[in-house]
């Protein structure tokens, strides 16, 4: 099993024709995805790759199953977008766009969860199930893809999407492979936090272990230390924090748009000692990630 | 972008919010007259980015408009946190019987905005939280709705406020929280916002920032403001060295070569890509590596583009090697990278086998990549070399 998709979910990609998104259908196809359709205002009657391209989301979830929306239009255009598959009755976006204000995604987070959508992102690359799925960029050209992402029994969770690729090769090297990965994304508001995605994870009986890629700013890896106290999750967990060097330097923006220490609670110090507290070990260097996993899974 | 105290008190003005008499000063002389106009006691505010002023020295006050000009002097030529200040506000001096504190901040968790109130105002807000928890209030509205003023009377209720204070500060709470939502920002505070002893409520202080993201939607209000897209206000002012790495980034459309900050040491820094980079510099750090710089490469930059950054990056004083570097990537092209980082040492008159310490970009075209790099020497590594061992090997090359 997977969480979020799986080999016969169905997909189409919002602003389908941009030069970005015709290489992501290539290579969503390519990688056994089942892309269904794209839309792009004004480009109906087209196609992308034998995908058929409409004017509305409506045109296509009217005559198909859609289970989800990959959204990679550009950031002026991309709540809309998200409003517009969640209006239509989809329940899965993706949300590949960056530097959308954080009023429009909160807007349109909240409209999703009043419709019972959720939504992965913005600015992330995507999910993957290995061997079964993937719905964004994630990964890259097939080939690549399945080099770094082997089938298996490790759930991923990044807010930043190349290095949800980079732990996760790792993993795979290791032997331990990949159940789903899903690049979170790097902005201070998201769809889908790491606690929020914790109990899909849970219900998956072949997720045996969580590896997690953390940064500072935002409260995210405080939920998540509330939520491992509180449901006593039969996974380990096993958490990376990168940019420790901005503890020092507040009010300075790195990396991505959520990623900025204003407060005590943003500091890697801080996250790090709330995670440990929960039992969530906290890796040093990636390559201790796989290591730390199989000591913890048995 | 955070905004100058003045231009957040102008924000509240049109709103309505209650403030004292004031004027933004640019010279002594301008204080001085500012201070006259007042006809009263004054107290005299550095206009800086940065917090920490009043322990800085950057608030004086005066009696009198000849003090309040030399008040004036000294402040316009005080340094804060490595800032010159962009003037001075003059304001009318008032005697507080109470201080609060509001702010409206996003809720990460919640995934909504938050109103922050507290009866304690005028110090810090987290150590009011963590020593008086039953004097702060946190509520969340929603990001859709138009802003109703329940929502405002419910968090200065919470921590026991009520009588002649509630309305009045409800009134400036409803003010801010529209103001957020209108103008895009991350951050509305006013602390403190005061009972005067007559018993009127204003704010004496604000400070507020706006999504970078949100500056082409807020035109209207940066014209207004006087603030040109040049003026990125971060933390600290850009040196020109990052400038430099902003234009890089902007020359050309393709990927990003950019967000460059420099440090001081000797080691140059090509890395990518978000993640990858906060990785990889905490990685050099933590071998004993002195980064000259930070930066991001993403998307997919031209060979220009990253032959442009290699070759600013080179042209910093000391740094005589650089490690490229960056996590497993999904659509950046190792071998255009390759090129980019070659033909920046080249153009620089330095030899990429003495100049890159490291190259490690594993991912798609990497065959391509190892064939450029071979044929320069330079030592390359693969996904079978971890991120910290990478920077570790090219931290351990830099003495020679």
């Amino acid at each position: 099993m997977s969480i979020l998709i799986d080999k016969n979910s169905t997909y189409i990609i919002q602003g389908i024709t941009g030069r970005e998104a015709v290489t992501m259908t290539r290579e969503l196809l390519d990688y056994g995805a089942k892309v269904v359709g794209g839309v792009t205002p004004g480009r109906k009657g087209r196609d992308v790759h034998g995908v058929p391209v409409e004017d509305t989301v409506r045109a296509l979830t009217d005559r198909m199953r859609v289970d989800g929306a990959i959204v990679v239009v550009p950031p002026a255009f991309a709540a809309d977008a998200i409003l517009e598959a969640v209006e239509a009755g989809i329940k899965l976006i993706v949300v590949v766009t960056e530097r959308i204000p954080r009023k429009q995604v909160a807007q349109a987070v909240e409209y999703a969860q009043q419709e019972g959508a959720r939504i992965i992102g913005p600015n992330c690359l995507g999910i993957i199930a290995p061997g079964k799925s993937r719905m964004g960029g994630i990964g890259g050209a097939p080939e690549a893809t399945r080099r770094a992402f082997v089938p298996g029994s490790i759930g991923v969770m990044s807010r930043s999407g190349g290095m949800t690729v980079e732990i996760s090769n790792a993993l795979s090297q290791a032997g331990l492979g990949i159940s789903t990965a899903v690049s979170i994304g790097g902005d201070a508001i998201i769809g889908s936090t790491y606690a929020e995605l914790m109990p899909l994870f849970e219900a998956d009986p072949d997720t045996k272990g969580i590896a997690i890629y953390s940064e500072p700013g935002g409260r995210m890896e405080a939920e998540l230390a509330d939520y491992m106290q509180q449901s006593k999750s039969r996974l380990p967990v096993v958490a990376f924090m990168a940019g420790r060097f901005m503890d020092a330097m507040p009010g300075m923006r790195f990396g991505h748009a959520g990623t900025i220490v204003e407060g005590r609670a943003d500091t890697t110090a801080d996250k790090i000692a709330r995670m440990e507290a929960a039992g969530i070990n906290v890796a040093e260097r990636i390559e201790e990630i796989p290591a730390l996993l199989k000591q913890r899974i048995g | 972008m955070r905004l100058y105290e003045f231009e957040a008190k102008q924000v509240l003005a049109k709103q309505g919010v209650p403030l004292p008499k004031r004027t933004f000063a640019k010279t002594p002389e301008e204080a001085e007259a500012a201070a006259a106009a007042i006809a009263g006691p004054v107290v005299l505010k550095s206009q800086v980015l940065s917090g920490g002023r009043m322990k800085a020295g950057g608030v004086l006050f005066a009696d009198d408009p000849q003090t309040a000009k030399t008040h004036a002097a000294t402040i316009l030529a005080l340094e804060i946190n490595g800032q010159q200040p962009a003037g001075v506000l003059v304001e009318e001096r008032r005697n507080i019987a109470q201080e609060y504190f509001a702010a409206v901040t996003w809720d990460g968790r919640a995934k909504r905005p938050v109103i922050i109130f507290s009866d304690m105002g005028g110090i810090d807000i987290e150590e009011v939280a963590e020593t008086h928890p039953d004097h702060i209030s946190r509520t969340t509205f929603s990001p859709s709705r138009p802003f109703s003023d329940y929502t405002a009377k419910v968090a200065v209720a919470s921590v026991g406020v009520t009588g002649n204070e509630l309305a009045p500060l409800t009134r400036i709470v409803a003010a801010l929280a529209r103001t957020f939502l209108q103008y895009d920002l991350t951050l509305a505070e006013i602390n403190p916002l005061v009972k005067l002893d007559d018993g009127s409520i204003m704010a004496l202080d604000s400070h507020m920032d706006m999504e970078d993201e949100a500056r082409g939607a807020q035109r209207t209000l940066l014209t207004e403001l006087a603030i040109p897209d040049s003026d990125t206000r971060q933390a600290r002012p850009p040196t020109q060295f990052e400038i430099d790495g902003a234009l890089v980034d902007s020359a050309d459309t393709r990927g990003v070569a950019g967000r460059v900050v420099e440090f001081d040491g000797d080691m140059g820094l090509v890395i990518g890509a978000g993640g990858g980079s906060l990785t990889l510099f905490d990685a050099v750090r933590g071998a004993g590596g002195k980064p000259a710089n930070y930066c991001e490469i993403g998307g997919n930059p031209s060979v220009n583009k990253a032959a442009n950054l290699t070759k600013l990056v080179l042209s910093k004083p000391g740094v005589q090697k650089i490690a490229v570097m960056m996590n497993v990537v999904s659509n950046t092209r190792a071998d255009m990278m390759a090129r980019g980082v070659i033909k920046g040492c080249l153009d620089a008159g330095r030899v990429p086998a003495d100049t890159i310490a490291i190259f490690r970009i594993p991912g798609s075209w990497e065959e391509e990549a190892v064939k450029i790099l071979q044929q320069y020497g330079v030592e390359y590594v693969d996904r079978t070399v971890s991120m910290h061992e990478a920077a570790g090997r090219a931290v351990a090359k830099m003495g020679n």
